[in-house]
């Protein structure tokens, strides 16, 4: 297929010059095999938000980019808020801070042998809330939701779900400061009242998994990994709080964008100036969906600690580290040799700091921080290091996953769930879900290949990969 | 055939996409409440015992076809109840709904994904030649 809008600038980066109202070009990160299954709207999507105002340097797309609402997923852009740059309800989403947090066991694959892989894996899915309805055990006064959404994790770990040492091992320790619970409606309130501590639906999942590669001996060692040890991979975010979040703001947005002379290009990117009183308002109360989403893995985290005391009393389940995917956040970037304050976008793309980045805990200054990346059920998932060089080439931003490449309709006709439950159980993976529909729509034949887009992330620089990961148990939404 | 399905689910890269199509605007807007509740479950699954009552109002029917849909997403999820059958009046863009329907029952109804969020991408009301169209796509 030609592509003469396409300029490759590197083995693993295309460029899209900047043409019409584009204010930068847009940078797109991949191998030739992902660039050609790209759609074209997933590029559309990546010029449209070229055209936003005060966007610096580029509109990136990560190597599982594919078309979103918007934003494309997998799309990154920073925003200079003292040059009217913008703030987008469709740059973040619907699950706001949706992320991933992957902690040790202490246990090693030859624990889990003959009938306790089977025993636990019934035990995590009785244990732990999943699927459309699933209601947490937690109920909070509108006091404590309030306390919660300020507070993030670290209010999580003050009610007993956790220790303080956990907090060292998620981005900005846990909180994202200047969240206002004033800003929430009361309406995402009362969506959040009976999911604290739920997993959701969807691509949301609870693996245990196994290290099966190691690439860099070094930084695993700094991480604590080392092959055959067992993992637990939590995918979720800030569940119905954070969807009414988003919904609430997507009209007003969309409704207010004109009036700052804003010309949207598609309504889904809904902005408007970040130092307007909206743009305050939605990074108030986009700021609390964040601490929603740290507080709900942070009670997950809880509750899979309890399960596992039950069956391996000694076990002690440390954390690796918890990365977000959809977010806006203010961080110090260079700019032309100049330190700036942006507003960084990551709709469906990870953090990826590198070594002395000042968001680090000590344990990993000289490592880069772990970018968690969630494959598809019953593939494989990764472990990945931020770079210095991410931070010249995408504002420290890498990949999420593995990215669809079916839509969910066409999934759903091709597989069935019952059939995916058998073949996985032939590769030793227990699968458990409340719903064969879903696990279809979930088939990992309905992504693209997680690890051609992992070889594209770090051949391109955005991250170095450290480890491989393949499931044992999956606990599906 | 007053039961003749109206509704279709287009495909979208990440998510769901819905259309109906209706001449009367507020039957358009049914039969795509009903294409929501097929998201996640088959709305003949849902036995209609419950009512739940709603009115709203939009700026245009866009607008209005956007806060309906996403009050439906909000009811679903704060009652733990699906919606097989919805009653929808449309005046001067201003809306009154019963929806009819129980709550969760995991076994008979398996509910699949759940709907977040109603997204304007390729959100569309329109009407040609006497029959209107309503469409959007919903993130899962």
């Amino acid at each position: 297929m030609e592509r003469p809008e396409l300029k490759r600038i590197s083995e693993n980066c295309w460029r899209i010059e900047q043409t019409g109202n584009m204010k930068v070009p847009g940078m797109i990160f991949a191998d030739n095999d992902l660039i050609k299954d790209m759609d074209e709207k997933t590029l559309t999507q990546v010029r449209n938000v070229a055209a936003l105002p005060g966007i610096v340097k580029g509109s990136f797309a990560m190597p599982d980019a594919h078309m979103g609402y918007g934003f494309c997923i997998g799309g990154v852009a920073a925003f200079d808020p003292d040059a009217g740059g913008v703030i987008s309800g469709g740059g973040v989403g619907f699950d706001i801070s949706c992320g991933v947090r992957m902690f040790h066991t202490g246990l090693t694959i030859d624990q889990l042998d003959g009938g306790i892989k089977e025993h636990l894996a019934e035990a995590l899915f009785r244990d732990i809330p999943a699927g459309v309805g699933s209601t947490g055990t937690i109920s909070l006064t509108s006091e404590a939701l309030d306390n919660m959404l300020t507070g993030g994790a670290v209010w999580a770990v003050e009610k007993g779900f956790g220790t303080k040492e956990d907090l060292d091992y998620i981005e900005e320790q846990g909180c994202a400061k200047g969240a206002m619970p004033g800003k929430v409606s009361p309406d995402a309130k009362r969506r959040q009242r009976e999911e604290m501590g739920t997993l959701g639906s969807g691509n949301h999942y609870l693996e245990v998994q196994k290290i099966t590669e190691i690439y860099d001996s070094q930084i695993a060692e700094g991480f604590g990994i080392k092959k055959g040890d067992c993992m637990i991979s939590i995918h979720c975010g800030s569940r119905g709080l954070g969807h009414q979040i988003g919904t609430d703001y997507l009209r007003r947005m969309a409704n207010e964008a004109s009036r700052y002379g804003i010309e949207l290009p598609d309504r889904e990117l809904a902005s408007v100036p970040v130092n307007s009183p909206l743009g305050q308002d939605y990074l108030g109360a986009m700021r609390a969906g964040i601490n929603c989403a740290l507080a709900n893995r942070q009670i997950l985290t809880a509750l899979v600690r309890k399960t596992f005391a039950k069956m391996f009393p000694k076990a002690e389940l440390k954390m690796l580290y918890d990365v977000s995917h959809n977010t806006a956040k203010m961080e110090q970037h260079e700019v032309n040799g100049k330190m700036k304050q942006l507003l960084v976008h990551r709709k469906g793309a990870t953090r990826s700091f590198g070594p002395g980045m000042t968001d680090l805990p000590s344990r990993y200054k000289a490592l880069g921080q772990p970018v968690l990346i969630g494959g598809s059920m019953g593939t494989a998932s990764y472990i990945l290091a931020g770079t210095n060089e991410s931070e010249k080439l995408a504002f420290s931003s890498a990949c999420h996953g593995a990215g669809r490449s079916l839509s969910r309709t066409a999934a759903s006709k091709k597989w069935q769930g019952r059939q995916l439950i058998s073949e996985l159980a032939e590769k030793k993976i227990i699968i458990k879900s409340r719903s064969m529909r879903g696990l279809a729509e979930e088939a990992p034949g309905a992504y693209k290949d997680v690890n051609a887009v992992i070889e594209a992330t770090a051949n391109a620089g955005l991250a170095k990969k450290v480890a491989k990961l393949t499931p044992m148990i999956c606990v599906k939404g | 055939m007053a039961n003749d399905i109206m509704w279709q689910h287009f495909s979208h890269q990440s998510d769901i996409g819905i259309r109906a199509e209706a001449e009367l605007l507020s039957r358009a807007f049914e039969d795509a409440a009903t294409a929501l509740t097929a998201i996640v479950t088959d709305p003949s699954t849902v036995e209609t015992v419950q009512p739940v009552n709603f009115e709203l109002a939009g700026e245009n029917e866009e607008d209005l076809f956007f806060h309906f849909m996403s009050k439906i997403i909000y009811e679903m999820d704060v009652r733990k109840m699906f919606f097989g059958r919805y009653e929808v009046k449309i005046e001067n863009s201003h809306l009154t709904a019963i929806a009819w329907g129980e709550k969760i029952n995991f076994e008979r109804h398996s509910p699949a994904v759940e709907p977040k969020g109603v997204t304007m991408n390729q959100l569309r009301v329109k009407e040609e030649n006497g029959k209107w169209t309503v469409q959007c796509v919903i993130d899962v």
